[in-house]
Parts: structure tokens; sequence; C-alpha cells
């Protein structure tokens, strides 16, 4: 029987992680995400699992190791934060190149400077062009949910590419929620056995990884993980299924919130889309048409499945907790933009808003919601791009 | 030269399944001076053959140094430069 829980979203990964019982873990502290690590050490000093757990000396080692591990047969994960997934970012790009399966939690935190240890999505969006899959959780519970379905996402032969699950620093990451559980063996059962078709240990069949590859060859390894991202999806909503089969709930690509029939609609990743749940609730209780789409998946971009979910709309918000500094908009925007490019007309705003962990209000959220209103009445947008909450 | 083959035809992520596939690519075209041996001078000390990180200094069955593998030098010039023959060298580069 499943049980639940109080445990804060770092608990719930550990958890998933303990469930998982990777064969190698590597690990480096850094906040917001070392109480995740030290929960999984704690299970790994109780003899709970057998991990062989390596303690690192930053995160550019992590990353190492774990990419050491899997290239030599092992199920081998880590996890990081802001400056970590900064300082790996060289492995980062190398773990996907390689076509290593590995899972990692991002506990997303603002990247420096000025130094600042509180939530926002920049850490996640520096590697968003790396060839790894970006999973997004909303709250601790799918966290867990996510982890426990990207091992098999990340290990299906058709993709063997890296995972990332997301989860907000802090706001997700050190809040205690309830959370279902499920049984061991049920997940030991739905993530299965890693299987390698080829690794390094596996010496009566010898192969060779990390070569160089001159300009007659390089091109096609990279077409290669083109393709990978492109069958992605098709794996993922197949791990979805299979997991609401087992578990009961369902996950897919964009996940709609009182979209029947929705005029307005704001889209988002990460824990706000449950603040906005509220407002919309609000909204609807006064007749207005509006909805929300949260992202889970970011990276395969879910195109088609974001054009479907905004048939209809007269006015659409895309929130972003980064900017992309590129003198244009935030990075979702940029995407959700190029996606809707000769599919559909209508008004899109974008909100860059909770840089460095700055709280976003109620209030705030019913400013986008009145914006939209105005938006879809006139189809005029007077301000593409604004700043949420800062300090004029 | 042969159709190289696409990109649906080469294994992931640039791994080479396999074993004594260095064999088969010739690094040998690498190079831009090739060490030439003189036999004459020649003290069969294998200095060279020590130094040379291409095993591209073969020896006879007598053990002895017979020339280079020249698909397989990439012409570092390490073989020269240990030569201790005085006041002429046995093994002199030169240009490709």
């Amino acid at each position: 029987m499943p049980k639940i829980e109080a445990l804060t979203g770092n608990d719930a990964v550990a958890y998933a992680m303990k469930q998982i019982n990777p064969d190698v873990v590597a690990a480096y502290p850094i906040t917001p995400q070392t109480s995740l690590m030290e929960k999984f050490a704690e299970y790994v000093a109780d003899g709970e699992i057998d991990t062989e757990l390596v303690l690192v000396e930053s995160e550019h080692s992590a990353m190492s190791a774990t990419v050491g591990a899997s290239s030599a047969g092992a199920r081998a994960m880590t996890a990081t934060s802001s400056q970590g997934f900064a300082l790996m970012w060289e492995i980062v790009y190398i773990t996907s190149g390689l076509r290593l399966p590995i899972v990692m939690p991002l506990v997303n935190r603002a990247l420096s400077a000025p130094l600042n240890i509180h939530c926002d999505h920049s850490d996640a969006m520096g590697g968003r062009d790396s060839g790894w899959i970006q999973l997004w959780s909303e709250n601790a519970q799918e966290a867990y949910d996510n982890m426990i379905q990207a091992i098999r996402i990340a290990e299906d032969p058709d993709v063997l590419l890296p995972v990332l699950v997301n989860l907000d620093g802090f706001i997700i990451s050190h809040g205690v929620e309830n959370i279902t559980l499920y049984d061991d063996e049920k997940v030991k059962k739905f993530v299965g056995e890693y299987k390698p078709k080829h690794y390094l240990l596996d010496a009566k069949n010898p192969i060779t990884v990390g070569l160089l590859d001159l300009p007659d060859f390089y091109f096609e390894h990279r077409r290669q993980m083109a393709d990978a991202m492109e069958n992605s999806p098709k794996a993922i909503a197949k791990v979805a299924e299979e997991f609401k089969k087992e578990f009961g709930t369902p996950y897919g690509f964009v996940e709609p919130y009182k979209m029947d029939g929705a005029e307005i609609a704001i889209i988002g990743l990460g824990s706000t889309m449950g603040t906005l749940r509220l407002i919309i609730d609000e909204y609807r209780g006064k007749g207005i048409k509006a909805g929300a789409l949260k992202m889970r998946v970011f990276r395969p971009f879910p195109k088609d499945y974001l054009i479907r979910a905004m048939k209809g709309l007269k006015a659409c918000a895309v929130i972003d907790r980064s900017d992309s500094l590129n003198g244009i908009s935030g990075p979702l925007y940029t995407d959700v933009q190029s996606a809707l490019y000769r599919e559909s007309t209508v008004p899109v705003v974008n909100y860059i808003y909770g840089l460095g962990g700055r709280d976003v209000t109620l209030a705030e959220l019913r400013g986008i919601v009145e914006d939209l209103i105005r938006i879809s009445r006139s189809g005029k947008i007077e301000r593409p791009v604004t700043y949420l909450g800062v300090r004029e | 030269m042969s159709k190289q083959p696409g990109w649906k035809e080469i294994p992931i992520g640039g791994m080479v399944i396999g074993k004594g596939l260095a064999r088969k690519y010739k690094t040998g075209s690498w190079k831009s001076f090739k060490p030439v041996w003189h036999k004459d001078i020649c003290i069969q000390c294998l200095f060279c053959w020590y130094v040379c990180p291409d095993f591209a200094v073969p020896l006879d069955k007598d053990g002895k140094m017979c020339g280079f593998d020249y698909d397989f030098c990439k012409g570092c010039g390490l073989c020269a430069k240990i030569c201790p023959t005085k006041p002429n060298k046995a093994i002199t580069m030169e240009k490709e």
C-alpha cells in the first residue's frame, strides 16, 4: 500500500533515489540541493541501500564521476543547483554527447552574480540546448513522480539521453508537503534493471568511448542526438501511461488547468503554476474564461501539444522565472513564440518574475490576468515584456 | 575514396565497438615531417624504438631497427631528437 508522509521536496527526491537504488551516486553539496544528498547519504550509511556513494571535490568532478560510472555500465546519478550546474557545464554536454542515460535532480536556484541562493530558473535555462531532456515539477509530489519516470525515459533504447528533473529551490526543496510514497517493490519493478547494450566493463565485448571525433564523423553523431530528442516524446508518453496505470497519476507534456473554453491563459514552469490555480479559480468565479498551461516537459519542447492547448485563446502570457538577457525576452517566451509562428496569431506577452527568489504575490498574478483581459478585448499589445515585481 | 557511413549506420555517442581498431585508422597521414633512417650511421642502440609513442619503429626478426612504419608515424621527431650518433645523426627529419 502506498503511504502518505509529510516530507520536503528534497526528502521526496532522496526517497525516490533510495527506491531506485542506483549503482553509483556522486555527491557535492550546494544550497539548496545539500539536504537532498544528506538524506540520501543517510540511507547509504544506514545500509538501507547498496549504492556506491562517491564524495567528490566539486560538481565538475561529480558529473565526471557519474559519466565514468555510467560508461562503465552503472546506473549513476548526482544532483546539484545553480553554480554547481554551471561548473558542470563542460561535462553536462559530454553526458548527452556520450548518450549516457543519467538522471539528475536540479534544485533550481539563481546564478551568480550577485550571489544569491534563492529560487529562479536561470540555472536550468543554461542547459536548455545541452541535449538533456528537462522535466519540471510544480510540487514535491511531482518531483518524486518525475524522478521515477525519468529513469525509464533516459534509458529507453530509442532515447538514451540524460534527464534533468527540475524542482524550485526552497519553495519545493524545503517546503513540507504530504506526499504519497509508493511501495518499494512497485517502484523497483517500474524502473527495472539497467541493462546497457554496450559498456566499458563488458570485457568480452570491448568498446572505446570518448574518442576524438573529427569533421568526418562529429556531424553524424550530433545528428543522432537530434533524432533521439525527436524520438523522446514517444518514450515520455509511454512511460507516463504506464506510470498512470501503476501509480494512478496522469502526466502529460503540458498540463492544462481550466482550459475548457478558456479565452486567456498563462503559461509557465514550476511552483508558481500552483499559486496561479488560486487566481484562475478566482477569475473563473467572476465569469472570466481564464486558464493555465503548465509546461511539465520543456526539452523536448512540446510544440504540437502547446499549439493544440492554445486553440481558441484570445490572449496569452508566458511567465519566465529567468531572463535570457538577449535584448528581446525571457527564454520560455522565445520558445513559445517560435512554436506559434505561422500556427497562431494570438497575442502573447511576457512577464519576467521572481528572479533571485523574489516573492511573486497573488496581486501581481491578478495584474497579469487583468492585462490579458484588456489585450483579449483590444487585440493590442502595449508592452510585450514586463519585469513583474521589480522596484522602479 | 569509399563512401563514409551515414548517421543511421554508425554507433551512437562516438562509441567504437570492437578491439584493436586503431590499426585501421592510419594516423601516418597527419605528419608534415617524416623521419629518415641512415642505415650506415645507425649503431642499433634502439633508443628510437624505445621513445616512439606510436610503435612506428618496427624491429626485424633479430630485434634490430629496420626503418619506420609510415602508416602510423605522426612525424613527432622524438626518434631523431634522441638519436645519439655524432657528428651525424642516424635519423633526420625531412619535409613530407
